[in-house]
């Protein structure tokens, strides 16, 4: 068993759940059950599996680990696959939601379901190609290829101006992609192969750096996505379907994030330097407009977006301060925002399936009639403000902390930012959940179903667990954070010592 | 010498267009005496043909032979481009049967015309010298004029076959001009020896005039900007089956002679026609991309597109290096699979009433004919050059070797413009997938349906399998270098 391809395994394992679901006929009732059930078994063992790559992961191990390798696209571009402690964690995030999105939608996607299910399995085995390739361009197709099933998600399934979010989503990262793609090719030629393990040790000149990167920053930054480039994310959220949002929010935002990790910090050292002030600004800027905006959202799904994208400033934020701190804070902010905001879509989707509107004047006293609901929305809620305790506060602690050592203002705009978070988000709960139960639509909604539950709770008990040990993410991503926060500055001082002998 | 005048020239590097030329006669004859019952039988024959000639350059090896004093080349970019054509102009004839029995397309003379036109593009990928180059051309260029209005009760057809004439008469007369010009500096007409005086002497004026009439002749046959202003009208009022024809196999060869014409023969004035590639490139791109946005039928729609593929291809070109000719090679054996997938669902496009073919006569198509909508749309995402699509690693090699050979403004303008592009092809996939059904067609004809499958499968799975055909392209590309 131990050179099977495991991790091939995992990537792929979705797309033999597409071609089972294919050979189911009709389009009865029956039909529409076997296809939920393939999808969710499907996503269910495709969980497993990864859990048992975890397993075989070796933590105190930096470097790149059960890796693949196969012939390609001739001897520089190979098909090469492995994680480290930095993508394992993602590649785990993505098989546990995959179960939570697909049994989510099992009673609000009654139509098209056959088509509907493939393209979540589709995207499934994009998203874990992303965190599992070793090779640039593997990287790439992984990367865009997933466009094309959210495309379709949002435009098929989606709300009202679906096609106009879906367009906006899928020009808007295609432009940032492309330049990136350019970028790749003249990796591709400047050191001859497109390994990323080969390249993280490549020294690039300073010039091409800080090309390379900007190049690498436009599409990073359009799908993490950063204040100015982030418009596309409130209207792809507010239209997709409950099981697109969790997604988009939980892995696809995280895209940008892990890109910055694996490939602006390690390989462009120099130029990452040189631009952290404008990261930072960006991402200050991003905290206090989003945190701002959210405030003046009336639809809930819009809240929670904007909110997203302050919570993913503290990220950039965390990842440009480059200290272990900033890093593992940023990392564990990603996995926990994975988290929070899947489940704040869900919570979402729970209220939506009922009453089909997202108005948040349309609600109102829901705790009279909910009590699971209330509850399990107040401690997501909690976690998305960054109460201590929940897992939130651990990342936007440690970005925090990370970034007071570098930059003491980002720090305090970014405090100010826990406020502002507070504020919207337990204003939301107080207008959606508390008060008098005075509206009469509202009088016959029913509390969460066992499904509902079945899928919210075991999100619950992660977020407070890990709230109080963060521990296990951490242990993981500990050896290959600190590798390349060594890496990062043997290559500044070596950058320096160039300078000094110029001199 | 008098002796070597009279010995036979070595017809074996021929045989395949020899093969044609005869079975194309025959088929007339044929066609003559058995009247219009027998044309089913004549596009058998003719597609039995093209795969008779096709398996002769399969099994002809990899040497480099030269024929008729040199005006004939057979290498392996010239197998590898003529086996590109023979699939295209092949599976034209094949996707032309279903539409003859219901549009009452019954003519013989379509498939011989059409072989008639394949042995064109053969010469011309297989021509060394510049009258061979001219023959070639106008073998095709004169059966394509016919072509595109044989159905001449039809006054959309026919306009469009006399733009199509008029304007190819024109770029003929360029071309001809160019090369006289050429002709009148160096002193020569085959290739190598036109190399051989441009590297002895500095390159003069006439010399650049000469070359860019050259490639203003040869540009106007990809339909690249700015000569493009025929293909529109022509795609349009061409029947579709023609259409289909004229999209996919002419495309491939006109690109297979201009890049034979610049790396041997003008191999020494590379800045200069470098200039112009690039020009014509960028131009066709933007062009492409900007002007199918607005466009309402689907045939018109797919004439920018191809302008703009073949503004692609030529950033290949423009690198001018073995990486960059073996990214044209890939991305002609993209672009035909693709065009090739796309008429074969257009000719699928067919109501009670006729064909149509209004882009918004795909709407809802996914509810109607889910494998259609599947497929079409993998070919869709495949144009715009998507990722995991074949389109994509089109787009990649030749963009690669642009990079490679430093021209940065050209890479990034073009990328953009696959953005913009990439608008209109998603644009298709939201009306087959987001609209209302606007009702189903008829049933199509097996041939398209394998064709549509072929080619969709083709678009999906060439990740797998890109290596061995890039291996092949180098090889190919390798003739040059």
């Amino acid at each position: 068993m131990s050179d099977w391809p495991l991790l091939s395994t995992v990537v792929f394992l979705p797309l033999v759940g597409v071609l089972m679901i294919l050979l189911v006929r009709g389009d009865g009732e029956i039909a529409r059950r076997n296809i939920n059930n393939v999808a969710l078994w499907t996503t269910v063992v495709t969980f497993l599996i990864s859990l048992l790559v975890l397993s075989q992961f070796d933590a105190s191990n930096p470097g790149f680990q059960m890796q693949e390798q196969a012939e390609w696209l001739g001897a520089a571009i190979s098909y090469r696959m492995g994680v480290d402690g930095i993508s394992i964690l993602f590649v785990i995030l993505t098989t546990a939601l995959m179960p939570a999105a697909i049994y989510a939608s099992r009673i609000s996607i009654t139509t098209r379901v056959k088509e509907y299910m493939i393209a979540f399995l589709v995207l499934e085995t994009m998203m874990i190609g992303v965190f599992c390739s070793l090779d640039l361009v593997l990287f790439y197709l992984f990367f865009e290829a997933g466009l094309m099933p959210m495309f379709l998600i949002i435009g098929v399934w989606g709300g009202k101006d679906r096609v106009y979010a879906s367009f906006k989503f899928f020009l808007y990262t295609l432009l940032g992609s492309v330049l990136m793609l350019l970028a790749i090719m003249a990796i591709y030629w400047e050191a001859g192969t497109t390994d990323i393990a080969v390249l993280l040790g490549h020294p690039f000149s300073k010039q091409m750096q800080i090309w390379l990167w900007l190049a690498f920053f436009a599409s990073f930054a359009v799908k993490m996505p950063m204040w100015p480039v982030h418009t596309w994310l409130p209207d792809a959220h507010v239209q997709a379907p409950t099981a697109g949002s969790v997604i988009l929010a939980g892995i696809l935002l995280k895209m940008g994030g892990y890109g910055f990790l694996r490939f602006s910090l390690p390989m462009f050292p120099l130029a990452s330097e040189m631009f952290a002030p404008f990261v930072f600004t960006l991402s200050v800027v991003a905290i206090i407009y989003a945190s701002l905006v959210a405030l003046a959202q009336q639809d809930i799904k819009k809240l929670i977006a904007y909110s997203s994208v302050a919570h993913m400033g503290y990220v950039t934020m965390g990842i440009f301060s480059v200290t272990m701190q900033g890093l593992q804070g940023g990392l564990f902010q990603m996995i926990s925002h994975g988290i929070v905001s899947g489940a704040l879509f869900l919570c979402v989707g729970v209220i939506y399936d009922r009453m089909h509107t997202r108005e948040i004047s349309a609600y109102g006293g829901l705790v009279n009639r909910m009590p699971y609901f209330a509850t399990l929305f107040m401690i997501f809620t909690m976690a998305n403000v960054g109460l201590p305790g929940t897992s939130g506060f651990i990342g936007e602690f440690l970005t925090i902390i990370g970034v007071f050592q570098v930059n003491s203002w980002v720090a305090f705009f970014a405090a100010i930012g826990v406020i502002l978070s507070a504020s919207y988000a337990l204003w939301l709960y107080r207008r959606v959940v508390l008060g008098k139960l005075e509206k009469e639509s509202l009088k016959g909604i029913l509390d969460l179903s066992r499904r509902e539950k079945s899928i919210l709770i075991p999100m619950a008990v992660l977020v407070i667990f890990f709230g109080f040990v963060p521990a296990p993410i951490q242990n993981v991503t500990a050896a290959s954070v600190s590798a390349l926060i060594n890496n990062y500055q043997a290559a500044l001082e070596a950058a320096d010592k160039v300078a000094l002998l110029a001199h | 010498m008098t002796t070597e005048l009279a010995t036979l020239p070595n017809l074996m590097p021929v045989l395949p267009e020899i093969l044609l030329a005869i079975g194309a006669m025959g088929l007339l004859m044929l066609g003559a005496f058995g009247g219009e019952k027998i044309t089913q039988a004549v596009n058998g024959l003719a597609v039995a043909l093209i795969i008779i000639s096709g398996a002769i350059i399969l099994l002809s090896g990899n040497e480099v032979i030269l024929t008729f004093n040199d005006a004939f080349i057979q290498d392996s970019f010239a197998r590898m481009m003529k086996l590109i054509v023979l699939v295209g102009s092949g599976l034209s004839l094949a996707m032309s049967v279903g539409f003859a029995r219901a549009e009452k397309f019954d003519r013989f003379e379509y498939p011989v015309l059409v072989l008639l036109a394949t042995i064109g593009m053969m010469l011309m990928l297989s021509a060394n010298d510049l009258i061979a180059v001219y023959l070639g051309l106008e073998l095709q260029s004169l059966t394509l004029y016919v072509l595109s209005s044989i159905k001449r009760d039809s006054s959309k057809a026919t306009e469009a076959g006399l733009k199509y004439f008029v304007l190819g008469a024109l770029s003929s007369g360029m071309l001809l001009y160019g090369m006289s010009l050429v002709y009148g500096f160096t002193g020569q007409t085959t290739f190598a020896g036109i190399a051989e005086t441009i590297h002895l002497e500095p390159v003069g004026l006439g010399l650049i005039f000469g070359l860019v009439f050259v490639l203003a002749g040869l540009v106007f046959k990809i339909s690249a900007v700015p000569f493009h202003m025929w293909t529109p009208d022509v795609y349009e009022g061409a029947p579709t089956p023609v259409t289909a024809f004229l999209a996919a196999a002419p495309k491939a060869a006109a690109m297979g002679l201009i890049v034979r014409v610049v790396m041997t023969a003008f191999e020494p004035m590379d800045v200069q026609w470098q200039q112009v590639i690039v020009f014509v490139s960028i131009l066709s791109m933007v062009l492409g991309a900007f002007a199918a946005i607005g466009q309402k039928n689907i045939k018109r729609l797919m004439a920018y597109s191809s302008i703009s593929h073949m503004g692609y291809a030529l950033v290949g070109l423009a690198a001018g290096s073995s990486a960059g000719i073996a990214g044209v090679i890939i991305y002609l054996i993209t672009y035909v699979a693709m065009t090739l997938g796309v008429f074969s669902a257009i000719l699928s496009m067919r109501r009670k009433d006729g064909m149509v073919e209004s882009i918004d006569d795909l709407a809802g198509l996914s509810r109607t004919d889910l494998p259609m909508a599947v497929l079409l749309g993998i070919l869709m995402f495949s144009l715009a050059g998507i990722p995991w699509m074949g389109g994509f690693l089109g787009k990649w090699f030749v963009f690669s070797a642009a990079i490679e050979a430093g021209l940065y403004p050209l890479a990034i303008i073009g990328i953009l413009a696959s953005v913009v592009g990439a608008f209109y092809y998603l644009r298709i996939v939201k009306i087959m997938f987001f609209d209302e059904p606007a009702g189903a067609f008829e049933k199509t004809s097996n041939e398209l349906r394998l064709v549509l499958i072929v080619s969709g499968l083709f678009m999906f799975t060439m990740v797998v399998y890109t290596g061995p055909i890039r291996a092949m392209a180098e090889v190919a590309a390798n003739s040059f270098f």
